[in-house]
């Protein structure tokens, strides 16, 4: 520890702390501008200037480490007019048009000037490129907004590896992107939306869709159904007032009703159905191998129900339910595909049962459906857009919005989420598991799996206190956990005793480290949960900002909240999922599901 | 190295991205080594277009929009192909106050393109210099290797015409 004094204020500090760590601990705010905690930490915008005593030249707070004895002021007045011409400076080259921008009210820039108190513009002269990139289905790059803070840079390159966002050209004509004459659509973007989640201004953000679901609405013969993912529940509330990790899922679905849409359906019943779906893709690639192995005859495969289903023995096997980290395998390890679960994301799978099952019960000819996501993710804009998401020449979704877009409606509709009653999803599309919720944080898919899958091989529970499969709950990058078959049903003997080795991660870094493993065949797993964003869809690159350090943990321990609050935990139990395998699909794996719940992938190329 | 550069206008394609990746490997695909690798490229290839940036990135495994970055950083680095003919204008100071910018202009009129670019027939290009130490016959052009001394505007026409 060293004895420091910030504002004549005695402090004591950790010897490894910038100052403006010691500061915000102590409660001292000192404005911050590219700074991103754990992130981005590189003094780049100087807009944290501190004066410190006895030292010549204003210190970047963010990146000055604290030294014993130090005495620090933060808003002297020498550190107040630095200030003032660092945020003139940057305003000279951004156009001022906040009132007609859409990161109006929460637009960072916009926020500091709020303390900086600049009442002039000294600085007047030429802005830079104005360059507006529509090219990508998800994400929408306006250059003009760019003040250069390099934070997407940061995220894109060493958080999710992607590679794609990089500082072109130099001084005056600088400008952030993927270089040479590819665009955020031609790229190798894999659309996770996490640079719009850091990016302070409007300069990177997600395609808009909120006209094209207002005009769905207001179209007489169109039937509007809306879909809401695991994640939606636990952020939405932020964009209302409430503190992260407040759960509003019956609000949040009345302000669907109150919005105009026919049916309120739940992504989450979909999830329930990805577990039996992806649970029977697990069991027949592990027949699969068995049989490979003279372990398992083919008679007892069919037996098992696995007659012309037993898939190519591939493991480890690989979910697929994260759209971003599609796109990232196929052009990144384009030869790996193999390994990924055929099952569609289940907001697809949703919307293919909508427009299939649902339109038949419902006698509503599908061509007057349209079906909405609402999703924690810019990857499934792109997603719905891709040729294998189609069923009898009907898309499977027809929009998505984000959380953030979501929020924007509510509040052109003059819905105050704080103000609702809790309303309820419709029939027969809206029960889940809480298997299903946990879907929304990294480990959860697995879990739900596991729980599924140990219950159908054993006849038990999953032999984790609370069902939770403790070794891949949390947010670190790589979790893994080794279950133990025993006791298993006469049918499945012959995997007795067998150690199914599972790993998860969030966030493509963490996808890449184990990628390389299976490139060079030392993959110890026979299952793996990816998600594109680091923590899972609760900080999708379509989830509200925060400035809350802690959102993660507090958005996921909601998820798990949501969970254990249900008396239905495990996907297979769900009544209305049997009732629809029962009347309409038959059986996980079957015909019908094949053409409407699976699909395929495309090799790209990296470069 | 220097003997094998010297030949590349005799190079075949094959020949020009084998040299590529030699020089490569001779650097030893280290990321920090990668600005002398874009000089070799540039010797080799005379410019670097998208499909050389492309070929150094997937052999040293970095990021294409990363060597982009550090191509257009550097002015020294040209995405451009050059023309038969380099034409570099001097702009130090005495060629400036001499009238310099008049010759861009002049220049620029001539061939109908910017600084930094070359006519479509690839018989031009056109660049600006800082001082080529030709002061005392200021303003002063270079066509490839040939200095024009007290250039004027008027001149500029009859210059160009002399290359076939």
């Amino acid at each position: 520890m060293v004895n420091i004094k910030i504002n004549g204020k005695d402090i004591q500090a950790r010897d490894d702390m910038t100052i403006l760590e010691a500061a915000r601990e102590n409660n001292i705010q000192i404005p911050t501008l590219c700074h991103l905690e754990g992130i981005h930490e590189m003094g780049a915008c100087r807009m944290c200037v501190v004066e410190v005593a006895g030292a010549k030249a204003l210190q970047a707070s963010c990146i000055a480490p604290v030294r014993e004895g130090m005495e620090v002021c933060t808003h002297s007045k020498r550190v107040r007019e630095r200030r003032k011409v660092l945020y003139e400076l940057i305003l000279s080259d951004h156009p001022k048009d906040c009132l007609n921008c859409g990161r109006n009210l929460s637009c960072e820039l916009q926020a500091l000037g709020d303390i900086i108190q600049a009442d002039e513009a000294r600085f007047k002269g030429e802005l830079s490129s104005d360059t507006v990139d529509l090219s990508s289905e998800s994400i929408v790059r306006d250059s003009a907004k760019c003040i250069l803070c390099r934070r997407c840079v940061t995220m894109c390159n060493e958080v999710q590896q992607v590679k794609i966002l990089n500082a072109q050209e130099r001084g005056f004509a600088t400008l952030i992107g993927p270089g040479n004459d590819l665009l955020m659509g031609t790229s190798t973007c894999v659309n996770c939306g996490q640079c719009t989640t850091v990016c302070p201004t409007n300069a990177l953000h997600e395609k808009d869709a909120i006209e094209t679901v207002w005009d769905a609405l207001a179209d007489p013969n169109k039937k509007v159904v809306v879909q809401t993912a695991p994640a939606v529940r636990v952020a939405i509330g932020e964009e209302f007032g409430y503190p992260a990790g407040t759960i509003v899922t019956g609000k949040m679905a009345q302000a669907l009703h109150d919005l105009g849409f026919d049916y309120v359906f739940d992504t989450n019943f979909a999830a329930d159905l990805t577990i039996m779906e992806e649970g029977y893709e697990l069991l027949s690639r592990l027949v699969g191998f068995m049989v490979g192995a003279g372990k398992v005859t083919e008679k007892q495969a069919e037996e098992l129900g696995f007659k012309g289903k037993l898939r190519q023995p591939v493991l480890p096997m690989i979910t697929s339910c994260s759209p971003g980290w599609i796109k990232y395998i196929e052009h990144y390890y384009n030869g790996q595909l193999g390994h990924l679960s055929s099952c569609k994301s289940p907001h697809m799978m949703l919307g293919a049962l909508v427009k299939s099952y649902f339109a038949e019960k419902e006698k509503i000819d599908p061509k007057d459906m349209f079906v909405v996501s609402v999703m924690p993710c810019t990857a499934k804009k792109y997603e719905i857009t891709r040729e294998e998401m189609v069923n009898g020449g009907y898309p499977n979704v027809d929009a998505v919005l984000t959380t953030r877009e979501l929020a924007v409606m509510c509040k052109q509709a003059g819905i105050d989420l704080k103000k609702l009653e809790d309303g309820k999803f419709d029939n027969p599309l809206g029960l889940s598991s809480g298997a299903a919720d946990i879907f929304g944080a990294t480990g959860g898919v697995m879990e739900a799996a596991l729980r599924t899958v140990y219950e159908l091989l054993t006849g038990r529970e999953i032999p984790f206190d609370n069902l939770h499969v403790e070794p891949i709950k949390g947010l670190e990058k790589i979790k893994s956990a080794a279950i133990t078959l025993e006791g298993v049903k006469d049918e499945w003997k012959f995997l007795e005793g067998v150690e199914v080795k599972v790993a998860v991660t969030s966030g493509l870094a963490g996808a890449s480290t184990l990628l390389d493993q299976i490139k060079k065949g030392e993959s110890p797993y026979h299952f793996i949960e990816v998600m594109a964003c680091p923590g899972g869809c609760i900080t999708g690159g379509g989830q509200p900002r925060s400035d809350d350090a802690d959102v993660r943990a507090k958005r996921m321990n909601a998820i798990y909240a949501e969970d254990e609050g249900k008396t239905l935990r495990k996907s297979h139990e769900n009544k209305d999922l049997q009732q629809l395998y029962k009347d309409f699909l038959g059986e996980p794996l079957g015909h019908v599901s094949h053409e409407l719940l699976h699909t395929e992938y495309v090799q790209r190329n990296r470069y | 190295m220097e003997a094998k550069v010297h030949e590349c206008g005799q190079m075949t394609e094959k020949e020009q991205y084998s040299l590529l990746e030699q020089s490569i490997k001779d650097f030893e695909y280290r990321e920090d080594n990668l600005i002398q690798i874009l000089h070799m490229a540039q010797a080799i290839f005379g410019y670097l277009p998208a499909e050389v940036q492309k070929f150094i990135a997937e052999k040293m495994d970095i990021s294409l929009s990363h060597v982009s970055g550090v191509v257009t950083f550097y002015s020294f680095f040209s995405t451009q192909p050059k023309g038969k003919y380099k034409i570099q204008i001097c702009l130090g100071t005495a060629c400036y106050v001499r009238g310099g910018k008049k010759i861009v202009d002049a220049l620029k009129d001539e061939l109908g393109i910017d600084i930094a670019e070359t006519t479509p027939d690839r018989k031009f290009s056109l660049e600006v210099m800082r001082c080529i130490g030709a002061c005392g016959l200021a303003p002063a052009i270079s066509i490839n290797d040939q200095v024009y001394k007290r250039v004027n505007p008027k001149k500029i026409h009859e210059i160009l015409s002399q290359y076939e």
